[in-house]
């Protein structure tokens, strides 16, 4: 039997010690740590939702110039000896608008003065009239008022993002600039509208003439590719992996191969549709086809991974019974298992399109970051998408683009906030609890 | 491509299909309850649909990937032999385009007259072999649906047949992983060995001087000197590890307290902003970079008295270690939940308090989950191109300093690919080289951090 | 020796008048909307084996853990009433949550050691209070503890070995180990040989005999044998309520609840 001696209580420690003095002290000490650790964990929290906030809080700002476009009215007159009335496209508008700029300031008369003259609107101004003469030839031989871009240095100085009182080396307008500035100002000829531009035209070299058209057609082509091809694969294997594959080696290596492919990076199916797509299948380059291809490649363990998941948490128990009364089992699967796990599902692969709306890297080797300036009219003309664009933007070095890079990158989180929302949405409403 | 119409044209025929099949199987009906069927009548229907339509349709999609190239070949070949013969790959795709150039009329100065008779007959080629393509497709789909129909009788078991071919279509759409694995490791070595037939790969892998704008002209051997791949390794891992110092800490902190600390309430606020932080692409997070960490840095460091580069490591670094933050945080959260709350409650009975149930209890439990989060974290920032690219220098540095300039991997990849080059130049194919590094080293991370997770996992099951 | 003491569980007739060590008074408790302990009120005597009986959610598990307030963890739990250790109300503001857990011990019914060594998990509770202040103090609280777990001849050899390496048995009295290591005043015992065979469940049952000249315990028991076996007091609960609390070998033989009766003699349960 046990020795009393052994029993504690009887050892050096005072049994009532825990109401001791020394061990309210060493309780103090112990509580501070708690609350200090409890202090770094909210300070993390604190600290990532900060960076969340210090992000978003800085390209909303920067975004803040690019939702608006002053714009400059110019009287403009079309001779009726220069544009055939037969075909009012072919003609030379940019000496018209021209013309109409030096009709408003008649005292300027030299070279220079006159080209401080013509860079003060858009250089994409002619094609405003022409469209206009067009539309309604009724305009030939007349003079008409039209509102044209200004040009991207104008625009900056008129939203003060270039600071007019600083030495005239270090802004981007010249004094003349400034002084023709303050005249049209004078006369009422500056307005600044919403930027309709930036959703419909294409891409420019010219920031007041840019737009994200085509990035977003672009975007969707990509996605729709993605979809067609990752969703009902990625529904097939994930079906056969859950349901049907026998538990082997085989499988095994299919299974930790799609959980490894998962996280390879973005980049390597970049190099893989650069190598096979372009190269041994000769697609074309920047075409939405091939980057859809890449990123349905990249998408389709996420699918596969999140229908696995949907699958399993139906139970069991609706198998048996569909099996019970007779069903084959690919029945099973496609009558009762398949329509209880479409909601998990569904939100899995909008959430797998949402990564690939927003991934470049892959694109950028296909060559989606090409400078092109119409929207894509087919699967196979080059494009770029939402991500490539703004990439290019960022690379531009006019000033404009910085404040449309993040108007196009809050484009692109508005998606992604409507297709997150959508999946979260549907998470909610169908999801099934067991 | 206009032979699209091919699709909707071969879904009318499943559908003809599938009408066909089920009339006929309706008219074999006797009348009894079962019909004398041997299933229902629509699963003749899918029968004759399915192959009616598939074959084709995989007939049509290979058609559409190899009909490039058998035009490429005829136009060739119709070439002059001595124009073929002997010629560099990049050779050869210089003849194609400028074929192809001088059929949509745009030439510059003025081609040979073979070219010219190529481009004339490129329009031939193309509404041949376009041509040939939907002719097959068509016939094998009407042959399939002929055949198929005529397959239908009382006793055929078509419901068999048509899950025996779903079953196929399932166990091949889940090869297509294996597949993409393959074709990433092919692909990769492939390019790797025509680069590696140049460089040496000891240059490649242990040379210190990185410096590819230096074109190779055509009269240097291999490219002594300039591919050297350590720098550009030492800038990856420089560039990562400034990125885990980031997300390690403030993820595993973060964690702590929604796991342990949060009440319902705060956690149902935390969790979805970090899930926000998670859904943020990359690019995004390159511009935030450049347009306001880095001058930010710059400042601070300015006001310190300390000189950095607009392209510090830490910069890019920093960053990536805030996109990683959520990332380690659902890891760190998932390993801690998954230590079983009797380990908690044997804590707590002891009279441990909370910080020290945590330290000294649920992180040594949690370690190996925790591990597989950061090792996987740790493969994302290898791996990440978007915000180095935007953020992160050009130039091979070999520097400890995160605040001097240094190049990644994935920069560098960029970097050699994008712009005209040609595919055939050790400076495009080097990429490749890079990749295949870049590809093994996270592989051989994720495998690492996959398996722990699982053991881990299978812990507490 | 420990077979006799057994067998006569009863209180002793010459036993001095026993010292109130935990009081309750009133004690009714809410999980979210559903309230599951209604007016409980009973005391606990030193040095003596309590068994807590009753069918399944009867409260009684839910009852001991208020005990250490372990159900302080649980946030939708809602407790009212007073319950008093050496007339002290436990539930005070003043009073440490964390010192109220080193006075009152807890044995679990599944063992639940750390995934550390044998010895680690022992010195855990110790080293946490400060209970040594150098290596040999600490190893010899180990070695007492585990002595007193009747484990150490068993282990004295693998001390380094993890925990989870032990039988389930063993496992069990080294969590009792590590509940004695911090010398509590009072031990609350959940179930503690439900995962365990019957070999094991006599070697605890055993330890549990030879701990109450310590200890006050409070064991929690589905198996009344058990209860009729360790304990000197049972009390019987239903439906949240405490129905009867007495002598061991009065409310076996001739309980005073019909309700008692019934579950004793196995009509419902």
């Amino acid at each position: 039997m046990i020795d009393a001696e052994d029993f504690p209580g009887t050892r050096g420690v005072d049994p009532n010690w825990a109401t001791s003095d020394a061990a309210q002290a060493r309780l103090r000490r112990r509580r501070a740590a708690d609350r200090r650790l409890w202090a770094l964990g909210i300070g993390a929290v604190a600290i990532a939702m900060g960076l969340l906030l210090i992000l978003l809080g800085s390209i909303v700002t920067a975004s803040w110039t690019a939702w608006t476009q002053t714009s400059i009215r110019l009287d403009v007159t079309i001779p009726a000896d220069k544009v055939n009335p037969e075909d009012p496209f072919r003609a030379r508008y940019g000496s018209f608008v021209d013309q109409s700029l030096a009709d408003l300031f008649p005292l300027i008369d030299t070279p220079a003065g006159e080209r401080e003259l013509r860079s003060m609107v858009s250089n994409g101004s002619q094609f405003f009239v022409r469209d206009a003469v067009v539309a309604d030839p009724a305009l030939i031989g007349r003079t008409f008022s039209i509102w044209v871009p200004a040009a991207d240095p104008i625009d900056q100085l008129h939203k003060g993002v270039i600071d007019r009182d600083l030495p005239a080396n270090r802004r981007n307008v010249n004094d003349a600039q400034i002084d023709i500035y303050d005249q049209l100002v004078d006369e009422g000829r500056l307005q600044s509208t919403f930027n309709w531009t930036l959703f419909t035209a294409a891409d420019s070299r010219f920031p007041e003439l840019a737009g994200l058209q085509g990035a977003l057609w672009g975007s969707f082509y990509l996605l729709l590719v993605c979809f067609l091809i990752s969703f009902p694969t990625g529904i097939a294997a994930a079906i056969y992996l859950e349901e049907f594959a026998p538990k082997n080696r085989f499988t095994d290596i299919i299974e930790v191969n799609i959980n490894n492919l998962a996280a390879v990076p973005s980049i390597v199916f970049g190099l893989l549709g650069l190598a096979v797509f372009l190269q041994v299948f000769g697609l074309p380059r920047s075409a939405p086809l091939v980057g859809g291809m890449v990123l349905s490649l990249m998408t389709l363990p996420t699918i596969i991974i999140a229908t696995r998941a949907a699958l399993k948490q139906v139970p069991p128990s609706i198998r048996e019974a569909a099996l019970g009364i007779g069903a084959s089992r690919l029945q099973t699967v496609t009558h009762h298992v398949l329509p209880l796990a479409m909601p998990g599902i569904l939100t899995g692969t909008i959430i797998g399109l949402a990564q690939a709306l927003g991934e470049a890297a892959p694109l950028l080797l296909i060559g989606m970051n090409a400078f092109i300036t119409a929207a894509p009219d087919s699967m196979l003309s080059p494009s770029t998408a939402l991500p490539t664009q703004i990439f290019i933007w960022f690379d531009s070095p006019e000033r404009g683009f910085v404040a449309r890079t993040s108007a196009a990158i809050l484009v692109l989180l508005g998606f992604l906030v409507v297709m997150n929302a959508t999946a979260v949405f549907l998470r909610q409403r169908f999801q099934i609890k067991w | 491509m206009s032979q699209t119409f091919i699709i909707p044209f071969l879904l009318l025929l499943a559908a003809i299909g599938y009408w066909l099949g089920r009339q006929r199987a309706l008219a074999l009906h006797d009348g009894t309850a079962s019909g004398g069927l041997a299933t229902l009548p629509q699963y003749y229907g899918y029968y004759v649909a399915l192959i009616a339509g598939l074959p084709a349709f995989v007939l049509f999609i290979a058609g559409l990937l190899f009909q490039g190239s058998i035009i490429d070949s005829l136009l060739l070949g119709s070439l002059p032999s001595e124009m073929t013969t002997d010629i560099t790959s990049a050779e050869r795709n210089l003849l194609l385009s400028s074929i192809r150039n001088a059929a949509q009329g745009t030439t510059f100065g003025t081609p040979e007259p073979a070219i010219l008779a190529a481009a004339e007959s490129l329009n031939t080629y193309r509404l041949i072999v376009n041509g040939a393509v939907v002719a097959l497709v068509m016939a094998l789909a009407i042959a399939g649906l002929t055949w198929a129909r005529g397959r239908i009788a009382p006793k055929f078991r078509a419901r068999h047949r048509v899950e025996a071919i779903i079953f196929g279509l399932m166990v091949l759409c889940s090869l297509i992983a294996i597949l993409t694995t393959l074709g990433i490791l092919v692909s990769l070595v492939f390019e790797s060995l025509r680069f590696f037939a140049r460089v040496p790969v000891t240059e490649f892998l242990f040379g210190t001087k990185w410096d590819p704008q230096i074109a190779i002209r055509a009269d240097q051997v291999g490219g002594s000197g300039a591919f050297g791949a350590v720098p550009i390794f030492w800038g990856t891992i420089v560039v990562s590890l400034c990125a885990m110092c980031v997300a390690v800490p403030v993820g595993l902190l973060a964690a702590i307290y929604t796991a342990e600390y949060a009440t319902p309430l705060a956690w149902g606020t935390i969790k979805p902003i970090l899930e926000v932080l998670a859904g943020i692409p990359t690019i995004v997070y390159g511009f935030f970079a450049v347009i306001t960490v880095s001058p930010f840095l710059r400042d601070l460091a300015a006001s310190l008295g300390i000189e950095m580069a607009p392209t510090a490591a830490i910069v890019a670094g920093g960053v990536m270690g805030i996109m990683l933050i959520p990332f380690i945080s659902s890891f760190a959260d998932d390993a801690l939940n998954a230590v079983p709350r009797s380990l908690r409650d044997g804590a707590a009975a002891l009279g441990a308090t909370k910080s020290e149930t945590i330290r000294q209890v649920l992180l040594p439990a949690a370690l190996p989950g925790i591990m597989g989060g950061v090792l996987l974290a740790l493969s994302r920032a290898i791996g990440e191109t978007m915000i180095v690219v935007m953020a992160a220098g050009l130039t091979a540095n070999l520097t400890l300093n995160p605040l001097e300039g240094v190049t990644t991997t994935t920069v560098q990849i960029v970097a050699l690919l994008t712009g005209d080059t040609e595919f055939d130049s050790p400076k495009t194919l080097a990429a490749f080289g890079l990749g295949l590094v870049l590809f093994t080293a996270t592989l051989l991370l994720n495998i690492l951090a996959l398996g722990i997770v699982k053991k881990y996992r299978e812990q507490y099951d | 020796m420990v077979a006799t003491q057994a067998a006569s569980a009863s209180p002793a007739p010459h036993s001095p008048p026993a010292t109130t060590k935990v009081s309750a008074r009133k004690v009714n408790l809410w999980y979210g909307e559903k309230q599951a302990l209604f007016d409980v009120e009973l005391d606990v005597y030193e040095n003596e084996v309590t068994a807590f009986i009753g069918p399944s959610g009867c409260g009684k598990s839910t009852f001991l853990r208020c005990l250490n307030r372990m159900n302080d963890t649980i946030a939708i739990c809602r407790i009212q009433g007073d319950i008093r250790l050496d007339g002290q109300d436990i539930y005070d503001k003043g009073i440490d949550v964390v010192q109220l857990r080193a006075r009152v011990g807890m044995v679990f019914q599944k063992p639940n050691p750390f995934p550390k060594s044998i010895y680690d998990n022992v010195a855990y509770g110790p080293r946490i209070h400060g209970l040594a202040a150098n290596k040999a103090e600490l190893d010899e609280i180990v070695e007492t503890s585990l002595r007193g777990a009747a484990l150490w001849n068993e282990v004295a050899d693998r001390l380094d070995q993890p925990g989870l390496g032990l039988s389930g048995g063993q496992q069990q009295r080294l969590c009792i180990a590590r509940a004695i290591a911090v010398s509590p005043e009072v031990i609350l015992m959940d179930e503690p040989c439900s995962a365990l065979d019957p070999i094991a469940t006599a070697h605890v049952e055993e330890l549990i005999e030879e701990l109450r000249d310590r200890y006050t315990i409070i064991i929690v028991t589905h198996n009344m044998q058990q209860a009729a076996r360790v304990s000197q007091r049972t009390a019987f609960f239903h439906l949240g309520k405490l129905i009867e609390l007495s002598p061991t070998d009065r409310i076996f033989t001739s309980p005073e609840h019909q309700m008692t009766q019934d579950y004793i003699t196995g009509r419902f349960g």
